[in-house]
């Protein structure tokens, strides 16, 4: 067996090695109900700010620490803290992908995805929308 | 009906040029087919020249395509989707290009007239390899056609055709029921380009990164053309030249777009292993690792079916990020990937026409490349030197599966995966070592010599690893590797990457005189190393140094609540007016300004003052409110650049962001000297009413008709403020000044002098009082390595295109 072989094939396994450990360290979303089964566990949580309640931010108190109170698609809620600025129009996100783990009933956020009408991509609707409501 | 005001003709000659474009490059692909397998070079020839000609003609209706293009938008062709949807009137002319290619159809398009270029130059070239690499050329420019053909078959689309009106686009609204639509105020003006999107980067990073992808092509047609012909070994060194082209403009599209994302997004820095970002990452990785098996392959005879593989790969790999970014396969993944046009299928086709044909004309004539049975020496270069490329292709290899697993396991199972907690980390953490390995291989392996290398070569590198070495222990007792959130390993894991990065820089630069006595011309390879190591070495102590300066340490009024201490609390609320303890600087929110002329810019003033020094700068960070229909701010970042660092700051929330209404109103009090009233979170007393006050605040003389109001504010948390606010007669008329105390959100007037010693308070309560704005304030030392590397990198690669293309043409003389 040539050097070049033995070579590839330790790196092969290397890689291998590699992708198991990183698919260990994929996370799952989760709605309300299965993330707190999963105390404590991070996941990816996929749910929607509840407009009835309201969202705690006050900057000039602290400008990292905002609570509001977060319903998946089953109806489940949990409030949810999040220790960062409140991203520009929360309000109107109309999706939230939060990722972090449920701690004692809380969910506590490390980072958080919004679903707006997104900042990237055109969104085709609301130009229609434009259109019809001027 | 019959619409009003339309302007027709642009959109129907558009149409028709792009089936045209259609057509021609189908002819063109069956030309050049032919030319390829004729036998007969009468029969060549003529075929070729039908190719020619029908190459001629895509080039003339791509461009024509483009030019309408430019036209609908640059007059404001609202009737058109395309203007209406990505352009406005008050857009500035020098981001007309871009608009141009913020839609799907325009980027394609882009592709395509980059294809034209490279095409016409191949013609014109005559080149013994142009029929078939043309025809390869062909079958792209066929693919891309129909990507903007937007006729349907069925109910199937093929295609989005960019001259599409919006009367179509909308069949089903209201409005078009009305001949005259276009008169309406909606069609007057268009959506507008992105406002995140309005910015120099969007004019210049896409041509450069599509002119990548395009050149990609090249190696990978000649790697076709050589397994067509059954040439194997003839293409080699024609299409080095070009390999390094490609290699060199798709690694400066992919870091302009880098640059793009730390100037101007905020994903807090230049690379996030965003989706998006490595999908065109990995096809320059394998392009790479080809460039250096093609290299073995010119001067030992090693690696050609290697150099085959990633070349196929490379470009294949190209069509698959296209298929990622553009299908919507991400989906919540990435920030920026394409809006989804509903052509996954034919995305889906474009792929597999080139990944299945490629791959099996490989494995077909697999037996048949040439390749040396006796292996390489451990002491020769080529050995090392494909070691090298080995790592790169695996490295492209983890980060392919990491980047696509997710959404392709997801779509297939049905299941709910996703990405790890730290996405950043579980790429670091792999790369790091890749980096490593290839500083290493790249600083050794230029210093031995193909075939077998005699012992001097350890003498030669000596001089070079001791100023190495030497440079990182001072580095290392200076200053350090901070980053330490991951443990003790993977900070071993950074210096060990800083070592072999300053050893590549050291060993490379070094090389050019003791390897090459200074022939700059011929050292290409080394200056692109030194660049890259460069880069790595700017990476390394930016991203691990990176500190935040922006730490609330004192802040305003802060009530903490204890679990926010291990967080990371990177944002500081800044009250305007109010200095405030910025770790080095003292930093002050001066004001707010709108410049631009729609007014939907607005710029936050805040003066940095540096404790130690009286050097002071202002930071200009700015929120753009978001254009077409969509809610929102943009943040855009402003730094300060100084030759060893930066100072990056931006906004993350700001008072009159929400734009609520302020509906306090101020409630009047009378009150005597002594006198006490409530307010929500407290109360304050009149301590006493001053004439003509001449302090800090106020410069009264003597001769002027003022009175101050002294007033203690108690809060409820124990704190007391002063407010003093004034009453004064100026031209027979009172007026009076408000005292704000901010961080108790009131304001406190004195409004009126009544009789008996009292006087009249007007006290406002809101929350929307104070002026204030939050944000994040990094610091990035020596970023300006890595901006230096990647040009050092791309000159390296511009030099030794022009000296391989002389040492092919030299070649060929001589074989003559």
């Amino acid at each position: 067996m040539k050097k070049t072989h033995i070579i590839i094939l330790i790196f092969i396994a290397v890689a291998i090695a590699v992708l198991i450990s990183f698919m260990g360290d994929l996370t799952t979303y989760d709605t309300v109900a299965s993330a707190r089964q999963k105390e404590g566990k991070f996941v990816h949580l996929i749910a929607k700010l509840d407009k009835n309640q309201p969202v705690e931010y006050d900057p000039i108190k602290n400008p990292n620490y905002m609570r509001f109170v977060a319903i998946d698609t089953l109806g489940h809620s949990t409030p949810v803290i999040y220790h960062n600025a409140k991203p520009t129009d929360f309000e109107k996100s109309e999706r939230l992908v939060l990722k972090g783990s449920m701690k004692a009933g809380t969910f506590e956020c490390d980072e958080m995805l919004m679903k707006c009408p997104s900042k990237y991509k055109d969104d085709v609707e609301a130009n229609k929308n434009n259109l019809s409501s001027n | 009906m019959k619409y009003i005001g339309e302007h027709l003709l642009p959109g129907q000659l558009g149409h028709f040029f792009i089936l045209l474009a259609l057509v021609s490059s189908l002819v063109a692909m069956i030309a050049f087919f032919k030319a390829t397998n004729a036998a007969d070079p009468a029969d060549e020839r003529s075929w070729k020249k039908l190719g020619r000609i029908s190459f001629g003609l895509n080039a003339i209706s791509i461009l024509t395509v483009f030019g309408l293009l430019v036209y609908i938008l640059a007059s404001h062709k609202f009737e058109y989707y395309y203007a209406w949807n990505h352009s406005s009137r008050d857009m500035n002319p020098e981001y007309l290009l871009a608009a141009l290619w913020e839609g799907q159809e325009g980027s394609f398009l882009l592709w395509s007239f980059w294809y034209v270029v490279i095409g016409l130059y191949f013609i014109f070239k005559r080149t013994k390899w142009e029929a078939p690499v043309m025809t390869v050329l062909a079958l792209a420019q066929i693919c891309l056609a129909t990507m903007v053909l937007g006729i349907y078959f069925g109910d199937t689309m093929i295609g989005s055709n960019p001259f599409l009106l919006v009367r179509e686009k909308f069949a089903d609204a209201p409005v078009f029921s009305r001949p005259d639509y276009l008169s309406l105020p909606q069609m007057q003006d268009g959506q507008g380009l992105n406002q995140l999107l309005q910015n120099y980067w969007m004019v210049i990073h896409p041509p450069v990164l599509f002119l990548g992808f395009a050149a990609t092509l090249i190696p990978f047609a000649y790697a076709i053309a050589g397994l067509w012909k059954k040439d194997f070994a003839g293409w080699t060194r024609e299409s080095l030249p070009y390999s390094l082209f490609s290699a060199g403009i798709l690694g400066l599209g992919i870091m302009m777009g880098a640059a793009w994302a730390y100037e101007s997004l905020t994903f807090g820095g230049y690379w996030a292993w965003d989706p998006v970002e490595n999908a065109s990452l990995v096809p320059w990785l394998i392009l790479v690792a080809g460039l250096h098996t093609q290299v073995i392959f010119n001067a030992t005879g090693h690696s050609l079916r290697a150099t085959y593989l990633f070349y196929l790969l490379g470009f294949i790999m190209i069509v698959f990020s296209t298929f990622l970014t553009r299908s919507g396969v991400l989906g919540d993944s990435s920030v920026h990937s394409f809006t989804d046009l509903g052509m996954n299928t034919q995305l889906l086709l474009f792929l597999l026409i080139f990944t299945i044909p490629s791959l099996a004309l490989f494995g077909l004539r697999f037996k048949s490349i040439p390749h040396i049975a006796k292996e390489e020496e451990t002491s020769s270069r080529e050995f090392w030197m494909f070691i090298g490329s080995l790592v790169l292709f695996l490295s492209a290899a983890v980060i392919t599966w990491q980047n696509s697993f997710n959404p392709i396991y997801n779509k297939i199972t049905g299941q709910n995966t996703a990405a790890p907690e730290d996405i950043e980390f579980s790429y670091n953490k792999i790369q790091i070592f890749v980096a490593i390995v290839i500083a290493i291989l790249t600083s050794i392996a230029q210093y031995l010599k193909y075939k077998k290398t005699a012992g001097g070569w350890v003498k030669k590198i000596a001089i070079p690893t001791l100023i190495a070495a030497l440079i990182c222990v001072v580095y290392f007792l200076v200053s350090g590797l901070d980053y330490d959130k991951k443990g003790i390993g993977f900070q071993i894991a950074l210096y060990l990457a800083f070592v072999a990065s300053v050893y590549s820089l050291v060993a490379n630069a070094s090389f050019i005189w003791i390897g090459l006595n200074g022939k700059l011309k011929a050292a290409g390879g080394s200056i692109t190393h030194v660049g890259f190591a460069l880069s790595l070495v700017g990476i390394l102590i930016s991203a691990s140094n990176r500190s935040v300066l922006s730490f609330n340490t004192t802040g305003i009024n802060l009530k903490w609540d204890e679990r926010s201490k291990e967080k990371p609390l990177e944002n500081l609320t800044l009250i305007k007016g109010v200095p405030t303890d910025m770790g080095k600087y003292m930093a002050t929110f001066v004001n707010a300004d709108s410049t631009n002329k729609n007014g939907n810019i607005s710029y936050y003033r805040i003066d940095m003052m540096r404790k130690d020094s009286l050097e002071n700068f202002s930071l200009y960070p700015n929120l753009i409110r978001n254009t077409k229909g969509m809610e929102g701010f943009s943040n855009n970042p402003d730094s300060r650049h100084y030759w060893n660092r930066d100072i990056f700051s931006y906004i993350t929330y700001a008072a009159d962001m929400d734009n609520r209404d302020d509906t306090a109103q101020f409630k009047k009090y009378t009150v005597n000297v002594k006198d006490t009233v409530y307010y929500s979170n407290g109360f304050f007393t009149l301590n006493s009413v001053v004439p003509n006050p001449n302090n800090k605040k106020y410069q009264f003389l003597p001769t002027d008709t003022a009175l101050m109001a002294d007033i203690t504010v108690f809060s409820k948390e124990g704190t007391r403020y002063t407010a003093q606010p004034v009453f004064y007669v100026k031209g027979n008329e009172a007026r009076f000044m408000v005292d704000t105390v901010f961080a108790q959100n009131i304001a406190i007037a004195f409004s009126r002098v009544l009789e008996n010693q009292k006087i009249e308070l007007q006290v406002k309560e809101s929350n929307r009082m104070v002026p204030f704005v939050a944000l994040k304030v990094y610091e990035f030392p020596h970023i300006n390595l890595l901006w230096l590397g990647i040009i050092i990198m791309t000159v390296g690669f511009g030099v030794s295109m022009v000296y391989r293309s002389k040492q092919g043409r030299l070649k060929a003389v001589n074989k003559i």
